[in-house]
Formats: structure tokens, sequence, C-alpha cells
């Protein structure tokens, strides 16, 4: 992989309190790989997602992304600047339809104010049109445009998770985080997740980040992984290193006991 | 599609004719007792319908509606008093000497009302719109006091306690139901806009809107001057209606009523909040018999309301408890569900505004 | 300012925060367990005022006879609100209950306008509890020592009941975490009822107080000190029983001294809380003693 670096943490700690959930995390991500967190419970993933994404400030270490620091920038902004994530518990607005879910990504980039809104501008319906066809646009390549105007949160389990991935690339990302996406899928369920999410990386020129505890699922599309265990960093390299890790399989399955 | 949006585009303009047909026979029809109860119900619509746009739409549960009123009320009374009156009127401190000679025709100081109240929402937000819930509640409601005891004690603009006399009056259903209906269609261009999906979504889940992209506390920001802007327009017309304010009227009781509107209406529908503000307003009259059936012309502004207060205390308790989506739920009034009901020019596609 | 008149101003201030702490713990607790602002606590305060001067003038019972009757009666009152009008909210958002506290709360005090009048009425002072004390130049009353002394006595049994006793250990495990405490055998409902018989009891007693202090009572005599009491209790950190203690004699020493040492700003005494709760919401939104929560994601 000769591509640019996409993102970098560099030496990322959080503290709550007592409490460190993330300890110097380095992760550096090239553009167009698909890399994989992962870790018990409680390791810190999802605590990392939100220091990339600035739901929380790093309480030491930096981030840049596209060789910019976004160290401690508002989540918006970073959304922004070409960063979308995914929600372990599926975070969807459940008074909307589907459509309108992927239509709130284009609000920020909309080039028209509230006046020209209420009065129905050109300006405004003429943008609004043109999101319009482009979230349909979206709905089709992900394979939603059926259920376009059906209420988001009567989608059955499965297509809510895939709707929180449209959502998210309705923003326009560079770069993708995914939580958990392939929580409560079936086997072959989380196959079509896999193949979905190699699919949209080709399409929409992606680099994605995911959490995964399906070990299918992260060994079968991710690159590179790197294990967290209590917040710290115990392994990084490809499938086939991590697979054969000692301190990862005892992160998993507990100390083995080796002089018996 | 088109044949049915033309359709609708039809519908509403006849509906608004029709509408002010009704309204102009009215002015030269009904009684003073009349005209003035309705035209209150169209204040309570305003407020209803800005306080659910804040409440409803936005989620932000703000108890602050009555102290954007009373700036909104005295800020149209002293743009619109004469010079004269205000002589007359501020006999304990004069009245400084920018405002003492300003007078305003009616609208211009409406609307001038609405911009300082949305000032004054912005000023309350900035501070307030970083709290949730009720923690969010209760300040809007401490600010809502703060302004009133500031209103009390600023003597040379506000009269203090003694409240202002004399506003020129208005009694006409069109001016009021005029601003009543424009607020409900900017309201709703906004709610269907961009900007009402944002509301929505950060009501719906703030930390996702954000993700989206969303700056937060920019839209509540947004939504809340809104509303603040609209409740002040509420107060000038309630200045003009009773032409005479003072500052105990815009007591947290107030809120309650515009409270009680929007929960009955439906949180999130304004079709909702038209309906129960007229018909909590005609209830309000109409239970005012009830409570003293000597004073059959009640023309002030209720002293100290008891069994009435008991009545909508309980509707509101019954309401919250065993129908909390209230009359509507997040329903609206439109053209494509009579059409639907018709059968007429049917479209499969929705159209986005 | 003369010493007597500080003096007299300091005595004041204790009583006037003994007050507000003891209303203040009623708040909290329920907060701390429910997560919900009970505006009608507020009310009770003029209930429990009512039942004791109709005990009194009418019944003509010894005034402590009507005053336990009256807390009685008032802790009864607390328990069947919990039961009629936030039960059956507790899974509904937090906004619905809220409404639902608002409407009991105007219910109350409509309700007290329509059965007594709105008319203020004047609260009687029994002599064998209300006297002049003379101590040297100064003279007060001996409401200034007993308010604080039933307050710090009170506010002791709910810190021991709450620490040291099997439903303490309940309250606090609910109000930690509704959820888990249920699935541990915790009766919530139980805990939930106890926390807004003890608010209510010390509610009453503190309307009691109040109506002694400032012996006017009339059907909206709870509202400003009930805003001012759930202040208080968010200063010290809401769900803090010391915290509220805290928040409470800071609010009534605050406000007094407001008053005594700015008497230009007198008019404003009544925006005073309401400052310090915006700054405190701003700038330390636990409060004294309280932990700020943030919402996981």
């Amino acid at each position: 992989m000769s591509a640019e670096k996409i993102l970098s943490t560099d030496n990322i700690t959080m503290r709550f309190g007592g409490l460190t959930a993330v300890s110097q995390l380095s992760l550096d991500i090239h553009s167009g790989e698909i890399i994989g967190l992962i870790g018990p419970n409680g390791a810190g993933k999802t605590t990392c997602f939100n220091m990339i994404t600035g739901v929380y400030t790093p309480t030491k270490g930096r981030i840049l992304f596209k060789g910019q620091d976004i160290t401690g920038m508002r989540s918006n902004l970073i959304t922004k600047e070409g960063i979308a994530r995914t929600f372990q518990n599926i975070r969807l607005f459940q008074s909307m339809t589907v459509l309108e879910n992927v239509m709130i990504s284009k609000h920020v980039r909309l080039k028209a104010n509230p006046l020209e809104a209420v009065l129905r501008l050109p300006r405004y319906t003429k943008a609004r049109k043109e999101n319009y066809e482009e979230c349909m646009e979206l709905l089709r390549q992900v394979g939603l445009d059926d259920v376009a105007h059906e209420m988001a949160t009567s989608l059955p389990y499965g297509k809510q998770r895939r709707l929180e991935i449209a959502r998210a690339l309705a923003t326009q990302p560079s770069l993708l985080l995914l939580d958990e996406p392939a929580a409560g899928m079936n086997p072959q369920e989380s196959l079509d997740l896999m193949n979905f999410i190699k699919e949209i990386r080709d399409q929409f020129k992606l680099t994605i980040l995911m959490i995964e505890h399906h070990m299918e699922v992260v060994m079968g599309i991710c690159e590179r992984i790197t294990v967290l265990d209590y917040g710290v960093t115990i392994a990084q390299g490809n499938p086939a290193e991590i697979q054969n890790n000692q301190q990862v399989i005892e992160a998993y399955l507990g100390v083995v006991e080796t002089n018996a | 599609m088109d044949n049915r949006k033309s359709i609708k585009t039809a519908l509403t303009i006849a509906f608004l004719l029709v509408a002010v047909a009704a309204l102009y026979w009215g002015d030269n029809n009904l009684s003073r007792f009349q005209l003035r109860i309705l035209n209150l119900a169209a204040i309570f619509v305003i407020l209803g319908a800005s306080m659910n746009l804040v409440i409803g739409f936005s989620g932000m549960f703000s108890l602050g509606h009555a102290g954007f009123m009373c700036v909104g009320a005295y800020t149209a009374a002293i743009l619109t008093m004469s010079p004269e009156s205000k002589e007359l009127i501020y006999y304990m401190e004069p009245i400084i000497p920018l405002l003492a000679n300003v007078q305003w025709p009616v609208i211009p100081a409406t609307l001038m009302a609405g911009v300082v109240a949305g000032i004054f929402g912005v000023l309350v937000g900035f501070p307030a719109l970083r709290l949730r819930d009720d923690y969010l509640a209760i300040a809007t409601l401490g600010f809502a006091e703060i302004i009133r005891i500031i209103v009390t004690n600023t003597i040379s603009i506000t009269n203090g306690a003694l409240g202002l006399k004399n506003i020129p009056s208005e009694k006409s259903l069109l001016f009021y139901w005029g601003f009543g209906i424009l607020t409900i269609l900017v309201l709703k261009a906004l709610i269907n806009s961009s900007w009402g999906y944002a509301f929505k979504a950060i009501r719906d889940n703030e930390i996702a809107a954000e993700a989206m992209g969303i700056s937060v506390f920019k839209h509540k920001m947004l939504s809340f001057s809104i509303g603040a802007f609209f409740a002040g327009i509420a107060g000038a017309l309630m200045a003009y209606l009773i032409t005479s304010i003072d500052p105990t009227m815009f007591r947290f009781l107030f809120t309650f009523q515009i409270v009680l509107i929007v929960v009955l209406g439906g949180m999130g529908s304004l079709t909702g909040s038209v309906i129960a503000g007229v018909v909590i307003t005609i209830a309000m009259e109409w239970l005012r018999f009830v409570e003293q059936p000597m004073s059959l012309m009640g023309m002030d502004i209720p002293g100290i309301p008891g069994m009435r207060m008991v009545i909508f205390s309980l509707l509101l308790l019954i309401v919250v408890l065993f129908y909390r989506q209230g009359l509507m739920g997040t329903r609206e009034f439109n053209w494509d569900w009579v059409l639907d009901k018709l059968g007429i020019a049917k479209s499969k596609e929705r159209e986005v505004s | 300012m003369t010493l007597e008149i500080f003096l007299q101003n300091v005595a004041n201030a204790i009583s006037l925060g003994s007050l507000y702490a003891l209303i203040a713990i009623g708040y909290t607790m329920v907060y701390g367990i429910i997560r919900l602002i009970n505006f009608a606590h507020a009310d009770l305060l003029m209930v429990a005022g009512y039942i004791s001067f109709y005990g009194i003038l009418i019944f003509a019972m010894p005034w402590w006879l009507a005053f336990l009757i009256a807390i009685a009666l008032t802790t009864i009152l607390g328990m069947a609100m919990e039961k009629l009008a936030y039960r059956p909210l507790r899974n509904a958002p937090r906004i619905s209950a809220l409404i639902s506290a608002i409407g009991m709360s105007f219910l109350l005090q409509n309700l007290g306008i329509v059965l007594v009048g709105a008319s203020p009425k004047p609260f009687p002072r029994p002599e064998g509890l209300v006297w002049n004390i003379h101590l040297g130049s100064v003279s007060f009353l001996s409401l200034t020592v007993i308010i604080p002394v039933i307050t710090l006595l009170l506010l002791a049994a709910v810190y021991l009941v709450v620490n040291k006793t099997n439903t303490g250990i309940a309250m606090r495990a609910v109000s930690r975490d509704f959820e888990t405490a249920s699935l541990m055998a915790v009766d919530v409902n139980k805990v939930v009822v106890t926390t807004f018989a003890v608010g209510s009891g010390l509610a009453a007693v503190g309307g009691i107080m109040w109506s002694l202090q400032y012996p006017q009572i009339d059907p909206l005599m709870g509202v400003f000190p009930g805003l001012k009491c759930f202040i208080a209790a968010v200063m010290g950190g809401i769900g803090s029983v010391p915290g509220a203690m805290i928040g409470g004699f800071i609010l009534g020493i605050g406000e007094i001294m407001l008053v005594a040492f700015m008497p230009e700003l007198s008019g404003y005494r009544d925006a005073f809380a309401f400052v310090v709760l915006i700054l405190i919401l701003l700038f330390k939104p636990g409060g004294i003693l309280g932990d700020h929560v943030v919402e996981k994601v």
C-alpha cells in the first residue's frame, strides 16, 4: 500500500477521572485501506471513535486527518472535513423516512439561508432538488431506494444498519468509521455486509476503520488490524499475524497457564 | 405529480381568499365581545405554534415564552403610544428622552417587537441552550422571571409595576388573524424546509445530528430565537388587544396556558396548536361564565382564575397521562390527505420542499 | 449598618437558609431517584400551611396536634401524587413527566384558590412556640433558634436514614442505576414512594415553619420558595442531601445579605436566585457536591 496517509493518531490517551479508557493509541491509516479495531468489551474501541470524531477531546496526543490537526475539533466540523461514522446502538432519526434521514446529511452543504428556504426562493429549491436526486441515487446504489419513503425505524434491523451507513456516506466522507456494523447479524447477513463494505469502499473511494466482534468479518476484509485491551494497544498487524499472536489469544480467552 | 401540485396551490389560494373574506365579514358582523375572543384566539395560536416550534419540533423544553412575550408587548406599547400619553403615564419617573417622542405605526412596531424579543431570545439562548431537558426548562423559566423582574425595576423605560395604559387599540379580525395566518405559513414553510428537518434531527438524536455535520448549538439557537420572535409578535398583539399591560400579566401562568395548548394539540403538530389555540381560548372565556356568572361582559384580563384553572390543570394531566399524543400527535393537516380521500389526481412520488 | 441590624440580618439569613435547606432536600431526593423536577413539591408547603391553619383556628386543636396532622396528610398527598401523576410516566419521555409535574402544581394551587380563596390569611403564631427573646439590646423571635435546630435535627435524621438503613441503601442504589437496582430485587416502587413520603414530610415541616416565620398564607405561597429551593438543590449538587443543605444556606444567606448590603438592588431580590442558578448550570453543572454525568455514546 503506497497510498498517502489519511489519518494518524499520535499517542492519543483518554482519561475519565481515574479511569484510562484509551492509552497512547497510535494508528496510521492509508488511503483506501480497510482497518479493523478489535478487542474485548470495554477495551476502549468506541472511545477511540469518539476521539477521532470529536465527541471527546483526547486528554493527550494529537489526531491528524489529511495532514491537518483535528484534535478537539467539534464533531460537526470533523464531519465536514470528511470523517463520517455509524453508531454501535443505531441512532436513526426516528421521526423521518429513509430518504429524509439521508437528506439530513446534505443540510450543512446547502448553499441557501433560512429566509430563502422559508420563501422557497430558486437558489434553495434548486439545491434541494439536487440533494434529492443525489440522495435517491445513493439509496439506489445501496439498495434502499424501494423503501425510500418508509419510516426509517420500520425497516428490518439489517436494513437499518445499512441505512446508517448510507446516511454516513451521504456526508461525502473520505474516511468512514463503522462501529460494529455486523452486530446482531447471522452468518449470511454478515457475508452480505462484508461484500457491501468492500463495494462501497471501491465505489466511493473510501478508507474504512471498523470496530467489529465478528471475527469472520474482521479477518475476511480487514487488511490490517489493531487490538486493544483495557485501552492499551496489544498488537498491530495483518489478520494472519493477529490470529497467531499469543497476547491477543490471552486477551480474548484469558491467560493460559503455561507452567502446569 | 404536477397536476396534483397545481391543485394544491389552487386550494391553498382559495382557502386564503375564503379566510380573508370570512375575516372581513366577521369584522363587520360580529359583536365586540366575539371579536375580542377571536382576536385573543389568534394570539394564542401564534403563541402555541411558536412554542411548538421550540418544544415539539426542536425538542427544547423551554418555559420562557411569557418572558419573550413580555418583551414584545412592552416594545410595541412604548413604540406606538403617543408622546402625550407617555408624559401622562410615566409620573413616577419620566420616560428616558430617547423613547419619549417616538410614535411608530402599528405594523413596524409589531415587527420591531418581534425583533427585540428575538434578540432577547439570542441573549437567553446563549447560556441556556447549553442545557437540556428539565435543566433547560428551569433555566428558561428563570430567565422569564428575570425579564419580568427587570421590566418591573427599569421604571424610566417601562413605568415599572404601574404598567402602561392607553396603548393604541386594534380591533379588527383581519389584523390579528393576518398575523396569525402569516405566522403559521412561515412556521410551516420553515418546518418543512431543510432547516426544519435539521431541528427534528436534533430532537430525535442530538449526537447523530452532530455526526451528520449539523451544528447543534447554532440550530437550537435559530429555532429558539425564531420562537422568541413570534412570542414577541404575540406580545405586541396582546398589548393592542387589551391596551394596558403590566409585568404581572406575564407570569409563569401564561406560559402554562401555552404549554397546555402545545400538549393538547400535539407536540410536533402545527395543526394541533392552531386547533388547540382556538379551542382553549374559547373554553377559557366560556368557563369564565362558570366561574363568575355575574360578569358576563368580563372585559378585563382575568384577575385570579380559580375553577377554570383547576379544569385546565386537570385537562393537562389527563392529556399527558392518557393521551400523550394530544389531538394530532405529529400529524398535520394537508391537502394530500383531503385529495386522497376524494381520490383526486393520485401521485405516488412524494415531493421535497 | 449598626451591629444590631447586622445581627438581625444574620438571624434572618440563618432561618431563611434553614427553611430553604429543608425544602431543597425533598427536591434533591426526588430528582436523585427519578430525575424529575417535582414542581408540585412547592405547593405541598401551602397544603401543610392551610391544614395547620384550619386545624388551629377552625377545629381548635392544640398547635402540635394540628402540625402533626398537617405533616401526616401532606405526606399522604405526596405519596398519592407519585402514584397518580408520576408513576404512569416513569418510562415516558422526560418532558411528559415534567409536564405532569407542572400540571400537578397548577392543580394544587388552583384547588387551593377554589377551596380557601385567593386572598392571604394571617397564620396564627401559637404562644407556646413563638415568643420574643431579649439578648442585651438585640431582640429576636424564638423561631430564629427553633427553625435552624429543627432543620439540623431533620437533616441529621435524613442523613442517617439514607446512609445507615436498608431503605437508604436501596434509595442510593436506585438513584445510581434504576434498572440494575430493579434487577437486583430492589422494590423500586417502594423506594420511590418512600422517597416521596420523606420529601413531602419535610416539605410539610418546611411549610409550617415558613408560615410561622412569614405569618401570612395564600394558595400561591409555595411558588417562589419552591423555585428557589430547587435552585438550592441544583447548587448543592442534585441528588446530594448535604449538597441541598449547603445550597439552601448559601442561597438564603446570599439573598438576605444582598438586600442588607445593597438595598438599592432589593427589587432584584427574586432575580438573585435565578442568576445564581444560571451561573451554576453553566460553570459547574454538577453543583458543589455533585458529579456530572455525560451521555454515553
